[in-house]
């Protein structure tokens, strides 16, 4: 398993993934806070006529330090395309974003093919398109782990301030904290984390690197600093995972290796995550219809009950489907899920309530109509804000609440009754 | 700056004497033929006022009479066009940690992940400056706040699980952690409960006591008297601005809000209501 590893420029190459995942997922968390998520995509792309013309100005030498300037320039300029299209036109950022992408790109793959044409196969740049960290030598990783760290440090050290920028702007620039330089900023580290990455991940797909940890992370906590935290394991997890992979079979890309892996834990966080994952929203949906259908059934049969005032006679299952304005044999499951819990006795197509059952089903009943008067009253009573959900109403409403809600249905005559016992002594 | 603004206003009935509102030297807030504009169109023009301290001020008017242009400027936060808005004798970018802001709630996105404690502690960021970390101190300071709003059970409640009066009260609380002397508040009644809005009066009515001036942007012309001492009449031009019993008045309502008539008949309405007995309107 870790007989990868022997080879000493798999590690190089492994600690800058390592590195360059940690960084963008970090940048990645804000990038996406801020809505920036695609102008992550349009840098990397802007990126690549800078890496080429850094090449042919050097007459054809592959130095890495020159191409890293020329794509991080290109980055800066593209950045600044799009904001004065935004700024100085009626044209709309999303509209100026894909503009400034593609006219970028499509002037690096021009200069790309004149390149490969003219001879200049052996510089490697193709492998910029999508990455190739296989061709990462001890020099190249030496720059990026130096530059990720520096951009790592930067937002670290501006954790208070981005955090500001990201959720309330203008409140940024009332304290002082002037949110354009902020957003410059944070738009310079994400030219600077996509620069980085462009050897290893590629133009086309760096920007999910950026993003796709940070998305995964959101699913898993409502703390940005946790968030910020997780994103970046993520990232370097991915970073590992898709250098591993590429050691695997030769001339393999890393670059959609490495966005494979972020995808697969962003899909795992999709579905998995307490609370925010899809599993367990479509749990709390299922939980939730079955308590709701539980207690509408218990307080049919009791208000039932308590108009005909027949505790003791079955009511059949047509009468309740019809109350509950269901499918019959709806009610059937309700009920028998209902008999199972002992809350009623359910025979030849006719239910009571048992004696647990009519102490539950009062309780329901109660509770229902305390919530309506709550409701219908809510602005004269204290306006607790409350759990409307809760299932006793004690829990989340103060006695002095609750006491004037029972006086309340008291007055409306709604309060319902206590059922007798179910085997009433003779006499 | 002239030091002649300690001119008062006329107590306008011998029986009940209206406090002569003292205009300080240098004043709280000294706004000077201002005037913005949005791409060229003019969104307030030749704005000028003096206010004193410790008073709580109603901006009103219309959609789009730039209310929220108007605090937005005064706390440089927009370009102006002209003029020029000084807070204690000292142009506004100077004398920032003297302002504070509660910004229109829509204005940010509640999905964010933080909790209630956390959003207050923004208030205090402006003290700290750069780089430097709340801490225990801090976090005490704004527990406390939330105490103060009635939000500390939330505190480390994620902040889209609050209710919109709820979240509303937040954003007081990081604005009283701000510790400020002046304060623009844009709409904090917007959308709250009604126990909500009994709170905001009653914090209002303590920051009052302090000492500070509150400048808040209001809709509900009913309430315009019992809230506030001052109100700010505006409709791209200032109409009038001073005490409600002064220039709270009919014509001046007629003259900000012009032929909308539903409005009108609301004005009537609210103008009949709360006048003061014996009153000149």
């Amino acid at each position: 398993m870790t007989a990868w590893l022997n080879d000493p420029n798999t590690r190089w190459v492994l600690t800058g993934c390592v590195m360059l995942g940690a960084c963008s997922g970090l940048l990645g968390s804000f990038a996406m806070l801020r809505r920036r998520s695609l102008l992550g995509d349009a840098l990397a792309h802007a990126a690549l006529p800078g890496i080429c013309l850094a090449y042919l100005i050097s007459g054809g030498q592959r130095s890495l330090p020159l191409m890293m300037a020329g794509a991080f320039l290109a980055g800066l300029l593209g950045a600044f395309c799009v904001q004065a299209v935004t700024r100085y036109s009626r044209i709309k950022e999303d509209a100026a974003l894909g503009m400034v992408l593609t006219v970028f790109f499509a002037f690096g793959i021009v200069l790309l093919t004149l390149i490969l044409r003219t001879g200049g196969q052996k510089a490697g740049l193709d492998k910029f398109l999508f990455g190739q960290a296989a061709s990462l030598v001890g020099s190249d990783v030496r720059i990026m782990v130096i530059c990720s760290l520096l951009a790592g440090l930067v937002a670290i050290g501006l954790y208070k301030e981005l955090k500001l920028l990201c959720f309330d702007p203008g409140f940024a620039d009332s304290l002082g904290f002037p949110s354009a330089w902020l957003d410059a900023l944070l738009n310079l580290l994400i030219v600077a984390i996509v620069v980085i990455g462009l050897q290893a991940v590629g133009v086309v797909l760096m920007v999910a690197l950026l993003i796709t940890p940070a998305a995964a992370a959101r699913y898993w906590t409502d703390s940005l600093s946790r968030m910020v935290c997780l994103a970046g394991a993520i990232g370097a997890f991915s970073g590992a995972l898709g250098t591993y992979f590429s050691t695997l079979a030769p001339r393999l890309a890393t670059g959609p290796l490495i966005v494979l892996s972020a995808a697969v834990f962003f899909l795992l966080s999709l579905f998995l995550a307490p609370r925010r994952g899809l599993a367990a929203k479509a749990w709390r949906g299922w939980t939730l219809r079955r308590k709701v259908a539980r207690e509408n059934t218990l307080r049919s049969i009791f208000e039932w009950a308590e108009r005909e005032n027949a505790w003791n006679q079955p009511i059949p299952v047509e009468k309740i489907a019809a109350r509950r304005g269901q499918n019959p044999s709806r009610t059937v499951h309700n009920l028998t899920l209902l008999a199972r819990e002992g809350l009623v006795q359910f025979q030849e197509g006719k239910a009571y309530l048992s004696e647990a059952g009519r102490g539950e089903a009062h309780r329901v009943t109660r509770n229902h109509r305390l919530w309506e008067m709550y409701l219908m009253h809510e602005q004269e009573l204290r306006s607790d804000h409350v759990d409307r959900d809760a299932d006793i109403i004690e829990h989340v409403l103060n006695p002095d609440t609750v006491a004037e809600l029972e006086e309340l249905l008291r007055q409306h005559g709604l309060e319902p009754q206590r059922p007798p016992s179910p085997h009433p002594l003779p006499g | 700056m002239n030091s002649s603004h300690t001119v008062s206003v006329e107590p306008q009935s011998t029986v009940t004497p209206t406090p002569r509102w003292v205009i300080p030297d240098p004043p709280p807030l000294e706004v000077h033929d201002l005037t913005v504009a949005y791409h060229r169109k003019p969104v307030l023009w030749d704005i000028d006022f003096v206010v004193p301290e410790g008073v709580l001020i109603g901006i009103i008017g219309p959609n789009g009479a730039g209310k929220s242009t108007l605090i937005k400027a005064a706390l440089g936060l927009t370009p102006l066009a002209s003029g020029w808005v000084h807070c204690y004798g000292q142009p506004i970018h100077k004398e920032r940690k003297k302002i504070g802001y509660v910004p229109q709630r829509e204005s940010v996105d509640w999905d964010f992940p933080t909790d209630a404690l956390d959003v207050v502690l923004m208030g205090i960021y402006g003290q700290l400056g750069w780089f430097r970390r709340p801490g225990r101190a801090e976090r005490e300071f704004a527990l406390e706040c939330l105490r103060k709003t009635g939000m500390a059970d939330f505190a480390r409640r994620q902040i889209s699980q609050l209710s919109g009066g709820q979240q509303q009260r937040v954003f007081l609380a990081r604005a009283l952690a701000q510790n400020s002397r002046l304060y623009f508040m844009d709409e904090p009644f917007a959308g709250v409960d009604a126990a909500t809005e009994k709170a905001i009066v009653t914090l209002l009515k303590e920051l009052k006591e302090q000492g500070k001036t509150v400048f808040v942007v209001h809709h509900d012309l009913q309430t315009v008297r019992d809230y506030f001492d001052w109100v700010c009449l505006l409709n791209m031009r200032l109409v009038a601005i001073g005490p409600c019993e002064e220039v709270f008045t009919p014509e001046n309502l007629k003259k900000t809000y012009g032929g909308r008539l539903t409005i009108l008949t609301e004005v009537a309405e609210a103008v009949a209501r709360n006048a003061p007995p014996g009153g000149r309107s």
